[in-house]
């Protein structure tokens, strides 16, 4: 069987399905979030590099770059943020996060 | 090499803030640690904003477009990078004393607010969907940190997480439909991809479509419209009054900069499609606004449903699709961003023994005491209710008159249903202030507050005299996308 860019998208589509599911669906960690959302942006990797080389055109590579780039940026960021929370909350736990309404 | 420097001169105001912020990163690190050396950064930080917006006015005239149209330089983008700079300005000024009072008054917080800066300019210039995602992610990377500034209290690391876990997912949404339309037109050029868009029947090519509908999703988080705003109560919330300002003005300002760019240079080839989501978007917004504000005895959580109230109003005009329409949001949000950052700056001062206080209940009663500080709050309240001739209802009269012009009539009679069920809320606090029971007098209104509630009232009052060249300002800067 060939394999055509049809397959690579249908990949990157079910990996980001999983990620919001993994967002929406968690009741456990945040960390499973944080996982959730690399999941995400890394399915829209293989979406830039698919359609980049099924076209020929370069451009897709680097906005690919620029994604990794800015996940790694963002993941920094939020395990950051995590340590601040676990310190005055102890705790982590998605149920635990509701000391607003909503 | 005076060559390259004359090519990048609409890229200077950038340039110059990215550069002070990196400066004042390595003052901050090398100086001592105290809370008078923070505040001179901060002051220092405005110079350089101050410095970005005389060299956004002065260093060239008319459109250019650099780095192969990837950044835009036109008037609508100078137009609302001065908004933003002047929101992210009154933000910082906010928060000297507030901070100093906590003792978190760092240097990081000045720096951290031009990194932001720096990101929604580039939202704003960008013609490009790399630029796009480059400029969003500079900003919300400053902003999450902001969030959680108050790092040892718990609301303000909570708000900061969920700002985080909402906002990172809104940027791989957006992320995805960028995707989706990089695979469609080929490039990630606006205009190729409208190039690309007109030519084809946006309800059968399934790419397009999708990628048109993740992207809308992930800049609707951003300005946290409903029904992707359930962040905004929380974060607004527990955030430090002072990062609140700075979160209801400047980067709502990028965002809403952003989509219309996005929608009028990327995709006007297909105008219905996009015009359907941002209606539907638009009245949602302005009602749920409007009604979930009723219940809020929190003036923080209270300001925050009449942020997401207006962001629908602004995009009434953005629904028309016209150059008046365009011209509306251009003159709604700067009136916007004027109230609110006077309705902050009144927040800030609501301070009773150091203590910081959020509820409404706290106000009844002010005009005994701070009768000054109630009647311009008063006006800031009836100017957001939208009562003539307080400029706040011109901002409404505009967005509203773009979309019965492009026949859109049901939509701007939700408009003003929306604008005649929120005056109760801001007549409320109005009605607190002046005929309930007085409590214990507020501390001292002090300096950079009142500079900014009194510029801010007064703007209200007085502004119908300036409105018209002000008017023809936003249409010239409307037309430049429009055209």
């Amino acid at each position: 069987m060939e394999i055509g860019s049809g397959h690579y998208l249908t990949l990157a589509a079910v990996l980001f399905t999983i990620g919001i599911f993994g967002i929406f669906l968690n009741r456990k960690n945040v960390i499973v979030i944080l996982m959730s959302i690399e999941l995400m942006l890394l399915a829209v990797n293989i979406n830039l590099v698919t359609f980049s080389v099924f076209n020929s055109d370069l451009v897709g590579q680097i906005f690919a770059m620029m994604v990794l780039t800015v996940a790694a940026a963002e993941a920094a960021i939020g395990l950051a943020i995590i340590v601040v929370y676990f310190r005055n909350r102890g705790s982590i736990a998605v149920e635990d996060v509701n000391m607003m309404r909503g | 090499m005076s060559e390259s420097f004359v090519t990048y001169a609409p890229m200077l105001p950038e340039f110059i803030i990215i550069l002070g912020a990196i400066v004042l990163l390595m003052y901050g690190v090398f100086g001592s640690e105290t809370q008078t050396e923070a505040v001179n950064v901060g002051w220092l930080s405005i110079i350089v904003l101050i410095t970005a917006t005389v060299a956004l006015l002065w260093a060239v005239d008319g459109s250019q477009s650099l780095f192969l149209g990837a950044f835009k330089n036109d008037s609508f983008a100078r137009f609302m990078k001065i908004l933003a700079i002047a929101g992210s300005i009154c933000a910082l000024m906010l928060a000297f004393d507030d901070f100093s009072d906590h003792g978190i008054m760092k240097f990081e917080y000045p720096v951290l607010v031009m990194f932001a800066t720096a990101g929604m300019m580039v939202m704003i210039s960008a013609g490009d969907l790399i630029a796009l995602y480059i400029g969003l992610e500079l900003q919300s990377l400053a902003l999450y940190v902001m969030a959680a500034y108050r790092r040892d209290s718990v609301r303000s690391s909570e708000a900061g997480l969920k700002y985080f876990v909402l906002g990172a997912l809104s940027s791989g949404i957006l992320l995805y439909g960028a995707s989706l339309l990089y695979g469609f037109a080929g490039s990630t050029d606006f205009q190729v991809i409208a190039n690309a868009a007109k030519g084809t029947d946006a309800s059968v090519n399934l790419w397009l479509i999708f990628g048109l509908v993740f992207l809308m999703v992930g800049i609707s988080f951003k300005i946290s419209a409903v029904p992707f705003h359930m962040w905004t109560p929380d974060v607004y919330e527990g955030s430090a009054t002072p990062v609140t300002a700075f979160f209801a003005t400047a980067p709502k300002v990028a965002a809403i900069a952003l989509l219309v760019r996005v929608s009028m240079s990327a995709f006007p080839g297909i105008a219905p499609q996009w015009q359907q989501i941002i209606t539907f978007i638009a009245i949602a917004s302005m009602l749920f606004g409007a009604f979930a504000a009723i219940g809020q005895t929190n003036i923080k959580r209270l300001m925050a449903y009449s942020s997401i109230s207006n962001v629908g109003f602004a995009l009434v005009g953005l629904a028309a699709n016209t150059a008046e329409g365009v011209q509306g949001v251009l003159i709604y949000m700067s009136i916007y961003v004027v109230m609110t950052l006077g309705v902050f700056a009144s927040i800030v001062c609501m301070r009773r023994d150091g203590q910081s206080l959020e509820d409404i209940h706290e106000l009844s009663g002010l005009a005994k005491n701070n009768l000054p500080l109630a009647f311009g709050l008063m006006i800031l309240m009836f100017s957001l209710a939208g009562i003539p001739p307080l400029v706040g209802f011109f901002a409404k009269y505009h967005v509203l008159l773009a979309a019965v012009q492009a026949e859109l009539y049901g939509l701007a009679i939700f408009g003003v249903l929306a604008s005649v069920i929120g005056a109760y809320y801001y007549l409320r606090i109005i009605k607190i202030m002046f005929f309930d029971d007085s409590r214990d007098p507020f501390q001292p209104v002090r300096f950079n507050p009142g500079v900014i509630i009194l510029t801010s009232a007064l703007l209200m009052l007085v502004g119908v005299t300036i409105l018209g060249p002000f008017v023809d300002a936003a249409l010239i800067a409307a037309r430049t996308l429009t055209l």
